[in-house]
């Protein structure tokens, strides 16, 4: 009789942990919409209205959004192209003394706090671009490398498991038929393992979108944020607007309203993102 | 399955019960322990209850004058702990009419819709302080008119060249929408000729971070209070005024503007000592070493 209230004890304490997270999430959406409605009930001018300016009462975060993709998007494409061929390697061609110097490094890589290598990017990267390809130094391009290098550990990770768990068999069966190597990479070994490298890069993207403090360092924040035409213009993205207003912003004013209402926007993108990754690694397995 | 295992596992099940009450044991001995420290920890809260505690923060501006006199204050009084921190204006006026903090602290005058959503609001003012446009030490020139400082941040001259130094592209430097030294800037700068910061000024969340980018950047022009300016970077003179205390004090440089510590309703007994203290002559001459204007 003891035993089973224990047992009814603790199959309700594990209930709780388990909803608990559920709740946390709920509570999180229900103060944020509370909080942005009224600055999403703008509508139109506020999703496509071009001109960030609290002053004057312009909420518009078309060009900050197309921002903060052009950042993430091209972050990733530097990650995938140094991150994947780094997967092959490590999972196919690499010695084993190679292995063990190169995959403790990577994983390093994703201890370094955000604020660390936003310091690094400010004072190392910045007058660098600002010396050798002019403009501000503070621009899309330092922002791309710095989210780059944050990404880089989990697309190598992730790619590389799943590389890994392409069966032998079919590597050998290839090798059998007489193809070489590389085509064996090509042909058989990455299209068997895409799904998990695809789901690695849209995660990949999703934190990158969310990154704030590196991010928000490199950029260069303009005034009022317009849709950039070059590398080496200065951009905000969503994470870094709600950063530098929050403090500043009125309580209660529209203002305030409007950068919840950017968390809201951030977070739908994100978690569209997840579930993007999500479907793309079922359809992997069930494949 | 108990069965089948009961005559050969005897001793192990009666091994299992054993090891089971054990850590019952210990995970009570843990507990007990824990409880103890944690009532040990209580208790010590409660005996120290003649440690008093006063929170001040925003305006990064008057941040340094608070800092200060909180040191002083606390070397004084060895029972007062006084915790100060930044975060702007609009921040310190929002935390102390939501009564997250004791003082609030401020760069500009307290707007109607604050006035509106927390009414009690009382700011005194603690000290005056101006508005300096900086550029980096490596820059030629060495002052502007009024109307040429306008247009630069406005961004009708984007060249250096334009107002007689080097031919490069001018970067405009400047804090973000609701700081108190912005729109002291706009209120003396630019409104008066109608205009507007430009779109692509960058934005600097502290007059620290734009006095480090006017470090670095020997292309930047931005605004400080006068208390951020120091001999790593170059103040302008304005109308060939400079910007010194003395020529603020006499009227002749063209910006100046109030500091304010702001409390929720009467400052109470130990809120009223702290804002004494800056107003005293000691805390005045804090401010005064800090490089902004006494208030005597």
């Amino acid at each position: 009789m003891n035993k089973v209230n224990v047992e009814w004890v603790i199959e309700k304490l594990l209930f709780i942990s388990a909803i608990s997270s559920s709740f946390i999430v709920f509570f999180i959406i229900i103060f944020m919409l509370h909080e942005g409605i009224p600055a999403l009930a703008i509508g139109w001018d506020f999703f496509f209205g071009m001109d960030w300016s609290p002053s004057n009462n312009q909420f518009g975060i078309f060009p900050i959004v197309v921002s903060t993709f052009v950042v993430g998007i091209g972050s990733l494409l530097i990650a995938a192209f140094i991150g994947i061929p780094a997967a092959v390697y490590l999972a196919e061609f690499s010695p084993r003394w190679v292995h063990s110097i190169v995959k403790p490094c990577v994983e390093m890589l994703v201890g370094i706090p955000s604020i660390v290598l936003g310091f690094f990017g400010l004072m190392v990267l910045i007058p660098l671009i600002r010396d050798s390809l002019g403009g501000w130094g503070e621009c899309i391009l330092a922002g791309w490398i710095i989210l780059a290098i944050m990404t880089l550990p989990h697309v190598i990770s992730i790619s590389e498991d799943s590389i890994r768990a392409v069966p032998k068999g079919f590597k050998e069966a290839s090798v059998a038929l007489g193809a070489t190597e590389l085509q064996t990479i090509r042909k058989v070994i990455l299209p068997n393992a895409r799904s998990g490298i695809l789901a690695s890069l849209i995660l990949g993207m999703g934190n990158a979108i969310g990154e704030t403090m590196a991010v928000l360092m490199v950029i260069g924040n303009p005034n009022i944020p317009w849709i950039p035409s070059s590398i080496l213009e200065p951009v905000s993205v969503l994470t870094s607007v709600i950063v530098i207003g929050i403090n500043y912003a009125v309580w209660g004013s529209m203002h305030q309203h409007a950068l919840f209402a950017i968390g809201i926007v951030l977070f739908a993108i994100v978690a569209i993102l997840n579930a993007i990754t999500t479907t793309v690694i079922r359809k992997g397995v069930s494949r | 399955m108990c069965h089948s295992f009961y005559f050969g596992g005897g001793d192990i099940m009666r091994s299992k019960t054993k090891t089971k009450s054990k850590k019952i044991t210990i995970g009570m001995r843990v507990s007990i322990v824990g409880i103890i420290v944690f009532a040990a920890l209580f208790a010590g809260c409660i005996g120290d209850n003649d440690i008093k505690t006063l929170t001040v923060a925003g305006s990064t501006t008057v941040l340094p004058i608070n800092q200060e006199c909180a040191r002083l204050m606390m070397d004084t009084n060895p029972g007062l702990k006084i915790s100060v921190s930044g975060g702007g204006s609009g921040h310190g006026i929002k935390s102390v009419g939501a009564g997250e903090i004791n003082i609030g602290a401020a760069s500009r005058d307290i707007k109607s819709e604050e006035m509106e959503t927390y009414p009690d609001l009382k700011a005194v003012g603690v000290g005056k302080d101006s508005v300096a446009i900086v550029v980096n030490r490596a820059n030629s020139i060495n002052g502007l008119t009024m109307d040429e400082v306008s247009k630069i941040f406005a961004g009708e001259i984007t060249n250096w060249k334009e107002v007689g130094g080097e031919d490069s592209k001018i970067r405009v430097l400047t804090r973000e929408d609701g700081s108190g030294t912005r729109e002291v800037f706009e209120k003396y700068v630019l409104k008066p000729s109608l205009r507007d910061i430009s779109k692509e000024a960058s934005v600097k969340p502290s007059n620290g971070e734009v006095r480090a980018t006017v470090k670095t950047d020997d292309k930047s022009i931005g605004y400080l209070s006068l208390g951020y300016v120091d001999t790593s970077i170059k103040a302008l003179g304005i109308d060939g005024v400079e910007a010194t205390v003395e020529n603020v004090l006499a009227g002749n440089y063209p910006i100046v503007r109030t500091l304010y510590l702001v409390t929720n309703g009467e400052p109470d007994k130990l809120e009223s000592e702290f804002i004494d203290f800056v107003l005293s002559n000691d805390g005045q001459g804090v401010v005064e070493e800090m490089g902004y204007i006494s208030v005597k």
